[in-house]
């Protein structure tokens, strides 16, 4: 009998939970720990992972594709120039974002609806048409090149390839992320309250003082939770960077793309992919944890 | 045999007891209000009795019978709830056919059921309404004509009246009175309104931190409060607290500071030096320009400081020169005159023996 | 009255710009009468006709259906119960398992589920795509579920229990009715998120097996024609008509306020 009437059975608690908690631990959980293992194994001859009990009948363990990693240097400097482009798509996320969500807060509460679905529905068309619509754009006959190429030769400058480039890479993060950071910042903003505000200017603040001292700071939360969910996937993305980037813009997931898929080292790939995942896992356990201290903060005031 | 017997039940969250060794009996037929304020343990009882929370401690018995492993379903109680909890994907007539649905009666037989149903609660012609198009009182009445249909051994009611406008209260009080004594089964009524619990009940149990405070009908508990809490809670009442000077023939005097010696009607073996409080009903007072003729045993000087004009009635507050407050209620039957007093004005407040009762701390 | 000032406006607009030019973009030139995306020469059909018959584009898109209708139906079943444990009872492990597919960069989910079913010697095509499709939609749908239950009146199923409905009854008469449409609107959200997964896809397809969007992928890296312009199209529609049929199923589920 359950603890509370209420509950029902602990039979009806299984039944119900069962099924998804074991298709998940086979296809989530169980894949996750064989790249644990594969992490400390060694690459097969022709690719792959070598049998995990060699010739002579020992296990065939090692750590020296962890090794790799930390020693050759080229590696981190990888993670760093993702974090680099994580980072920049992150604040011009923001900084894009933060006017979009002020003005659907601030709008009449019937236009609210139809404003967010609006920022929402390009998120639906497919990954790769938006990545594809940048190409168009940014292509060297397009408008927008031979219009920035033209003022550029007038001062005498070589033309600027605007496709595959950082500038695509980043343009492109930036657009397929930005409604992440749109959702959260709404959601946030739409609880303020405007006597706040009233009584910040009754009291002799302008409006950049407002704004700065009222506004931004009850938005923090938000503004977290937004930067999580737009830095965290940017920092695993490779389809943006292996079709609109050029060699210089290779990231962690082009790395792991190209151990998996090309050179084949996967116990190489799966320290990669492990790196990646507990980054990601830092980042989101800090997110949420800055966003319970904000709360509680909020709360109290 | 009571109907409905709660032994010892005690429920905790935590340190806190919500309900705190509780023990009643309900009988057969009887309207009996759980009555508190929030956060009392009335709900959390109520919750227990029906099936959806078990206690920490104690029994429940139905009919003789422990409840103890039954689910809610399983119980031949009926709840009717403060948000009514109508089904809104089903209409009128569905929500009444529902419980006849779960206990397998035959899908010829139910129609009737539920026209009788509905026709106990006056809503003939409402079957095909959804709930979002009926008013606050008709979803009410839906409620109980479904927690009705089966014919329950006893009806839970968890504040059903508390969301309606005091007009339709009043109204929807009369009919669950009637309602009640028609069908003829045990109601167990829970509410923070003491009014309504003066008028609808057979007997009230007034509760207070998780326990029982007073078990009695409402007369009884209106005129004789057993505790400071329940003289306070239920309607108006003076409480003069101080120690007992004296208790002899059958007259008990406390000595109230900042009033002087109060002598009230009391069988107590109370001891002197202890502390103890006269409840006095504000209606019992009597107040006049000067003493009046027949010196009763308690009378003060005093000034009127405030008074509060309620139409039918004026509340009077005699400010006397202790400082204490006396409050009392002077009905205004003569026409023509709005009230008998003015604020400042000088006055004699007195009272019988009898008029007060008697708390031991 | 409000006044609200014109840069907010200009911000905002030049934000929904933004976000809508490159798709608009995608479509117009879709109908431009020239192979390069590069400027209007005039209106055509072609592109479409080219797709029409276009045997590889017509077998990617029997595959991506096929797919995204199977992997839609069993994780909404999944999601649903899902959301229903999240809901209603205090569980440690579920939580995690379905919200870290969602929470982490999607390549990690493709790399482990390659090395998964290759130990296992399980060939790639179809059926691991499928497998692996339903594995990060399941979160998804257990999210809408979850949240519409939040929203519902928790006393409906107490009053269904009390009425003498058993738990299981209770959930078929009262709830299942009650969180249909967030159900549906699941399903059809899993069914969107299948048909466009790019990257998962990528990693557990194997050799021969293409989805619409590989096929995409393997046009856009190796010859670019407007063909692609105008399966892009044609799939945006596919999507907005199934968000506005979401929609009317489930008007609360696209609401920024809360209601039941």
């Amino acid at each position: 009998m359950a603890a509370n009437g209420f509950s029902g059975t602990r039979m009806a608690k299984w039944l119900v939970s069962g099924p998804p908690l074991l298709y998940l631990l086979v296809f989530f959980a169980a894949p996750a720990l064989i790249m644990v293992l594969a992490s400390v194994r060694s690459p097969g001859e022709f690719g792959g992972l070598a049998p995990l009990v060699d010739e002579s009948g020992r296990l065939d363990l090692n750590t020296e594709s962890y090794v790799r990693l930390f020693t050759e240097s080229v590696y981190l400097q990888v993670f760093v120039k993702s974090a680099w482009y994580a980072l920049l798509t992150t604040l011009a996320c923001l900084a894009l974002a933060y006017p979009l969500a002020t003005l659907i807060a601030k709008s009449p509460k019937k236009h609210r609806d139809l404003l967010l679905l609006l920022v929402i529905l390009p998120f639906w068309s497919n990954f790769l048409i938006r990545i594809y619509a940048w190409m168009i754009i940014l292509g060297p006959n397009a408008a927008l090149a031979r219009m920035v190429n033209g003022v550029l030769a007038w001062f005498g400058a070589g033309p600027v390839p605007l496709l595959f480039s950082a500038f695509a890479v980043l343009t492109c993060l930036v657009y397929v992320h930005l409604p992440f950071m749109v959702l959260p910042l709404y959601a946030n903003l739409e609880k303020h309250d405007q006597a706040l505000l009233d009584a910040a200017q009754d009291l002799g603040a302008n409006a950049w003082n407002r704004f700065w001292r009222i506004t931004f700071p009850l938005s923090l939360p938000g503004v977290y939770a937004g930067s999580a969910l737009v830095f965290i996937p940017a920092l695993g993305i490779f389809a943006i960077p292996d079709i609109l980037g050029g060699p210089d813009d290779t990231l962690i997931g082009n790395l792991i793309k190209q151990q998996f898929l090309e050179t084949r080292d996967w116990p190489f790939g799966s320290v990669l992919s492990i790196m990646l995942t507990v980054a990601a896992l830092l980042l989101a356990g800090i997110a949420a944890w800055v966003g319970r201290r904000g709360a509680a903060g909020a709360a109290r005031a | 045999m009571a109907l409905l017997e709660i032994q010892g039940v005690t429920r905790r969250f935590g340190d806190f007891a919500a309900v705190d060794d509780v023990s009643l009996a309900v009988e057969a037929g009887e309207f009996f209000t759980l009555l508190g304020p929030s956060g009392c343990g009335k709900t959390t009882l109520l919750r227990m009795v029906a099936g959806f929370d078990l206690p920490d401690a104690g029994r429940i018995l139905l009919n003789g019978e422990d409840l103890a492993d039954r689910p809610p379903e399983l119980r031949p109680v009926r709840t009717v709830f403060q948000s009514y909890a109508l089904f809104p994907h089903m209409t009128v007539e569905g929500n009444v056919a529902f419980p006849l649905q779960m206990a397998n009666v035959k899908a010829s037989e139910r129609p009737a059921r539920i026209a009788a149903a509905l026709e106990d609660v006056r809503l003939i012609g409402f079957g095909k309404r959804y709930p979002h198009e009926l008013s606050g009182g008709q979803k009410q009445r839906v409620a109980i004509a479904r927690a009705l249909v089966t014919h329950p051994t006893m009806l839970l009611l968890d504040e059903p009246l508390a969301a309606l406008d005091a007009k339709l209260r009043e109204e929807l009080q009369v009919e669950l009175i009637n309602l009640q004594k028609e069908v003829g089964i045990a109601f167990v009524y829970v509410t923070h309104d003491q009014t309504e619990a003066l008028a609808l009940s057979h007997r009230i149990a007034v509760m207070n931190r998780g326990r029982v405070e007073q078990l009695d009908e409402p007369s009884k508990i209106y005129g004789f409060p057993r505790t400071k809490f329940v003289a306070d809670f239920i309607g108006q009442c003076n409480l003069f607290s101080g120690p007992v000077t004296a208790n002899e023939a059958g007259t008990v005097t406390v000595d109230v500071k900042g009033l002087g010696p109060v002598r009230v009607a009391a069988r107590s073996a109370i001891a002197a030096g202890a502390q103890g409080t006269v409840a006095l009903r504000p209606e019992k007072i009597r107040i006049s320009p000067s003493a009046p003729l027949d010196t009763p045993d308690n009378h003060f000087r005093g000034k009127v400081a405030d008074l509060l004009y309620m139409g039918d009635v004026t509340v009077y507050r005699v400010e006397t020169p202790g400082g204490t407050r006396i409050e009392a209620l002077l009905a205004n039957s003569q026409s023509g005159r709005a009230k008998f007093f003015e604020v400042g004005d000088a006055v004699e407040t007195s009272w019988h023996v009898d008029a007060g009762h008697f708390i031991a701390e | 009255m409000r006044r609200r000032s014109p840069w907010l406006w200009a911000a905002a607009l030049a934000a929904y710009a933004f976000l809508y030019v490159p798709l608009i973009i995608v479509v117009v030139y879709s109908f431009n009468d020239s192979r390069l995306n590069a400027e209007w020469v005039g209106f055509t059909l072609d592109w479409y006709r080219k797709l029409a018959a276009n045997d590889d584009m017509l077998a990617a898109a029997g595959n991506s259906l096929l797919i995204a209708l199977t992997a839609s139906l069993v994780a909404t079943v999944l999601g649903t119960m899902a959301g229903v444990a999240l809901h209603r009872y205090r569980l440690r492990l579920l939580p995690i398992l379905v919200l870290a597919p969602i929470a982490i960069p999607e390549i990690l989910m493709g790399v482990s589920l390659l090395i998964f079913f290759v130990l296992l010697n399980f060939t790639l095509g179809l059926v691991s795509v499928a497998l692996a499709h339903i594995a990060f939609c399941i979160g998804f749908v257990a999210i809408v579920v979850r949240a519409r239950l939040a929203g519902m009146d928790e006393s409906l199923t107490e009053a269904a229990r009390d009425c003498g409905a058993t738990p299981a009854r209770a959930f078929r008469h009262v709830t299942l009715p009650l969180i249909m449409p967030g159900v549906v609107a699941g399903a059809l959200m899993a069914f969107t998120l299948s048909i466009d997964d790019f990257v998962i896809t990528f990693f557990t397809a194997g050799a021969g097996t293409v989805t619409l969007p590989l096929l995409i992928y393997s046009m856009i890296k190796i010859s670019v024609t407007p063909e692609v312009n105008a399966v892009s199209t044609l799939l945006m529609l596919l999507t907005l008509l199934l968000i506005v049929v979401a929609a009317k199923l489930s008007p609360t589920l696209l609401r920024s306020d809360r209601e039941t």
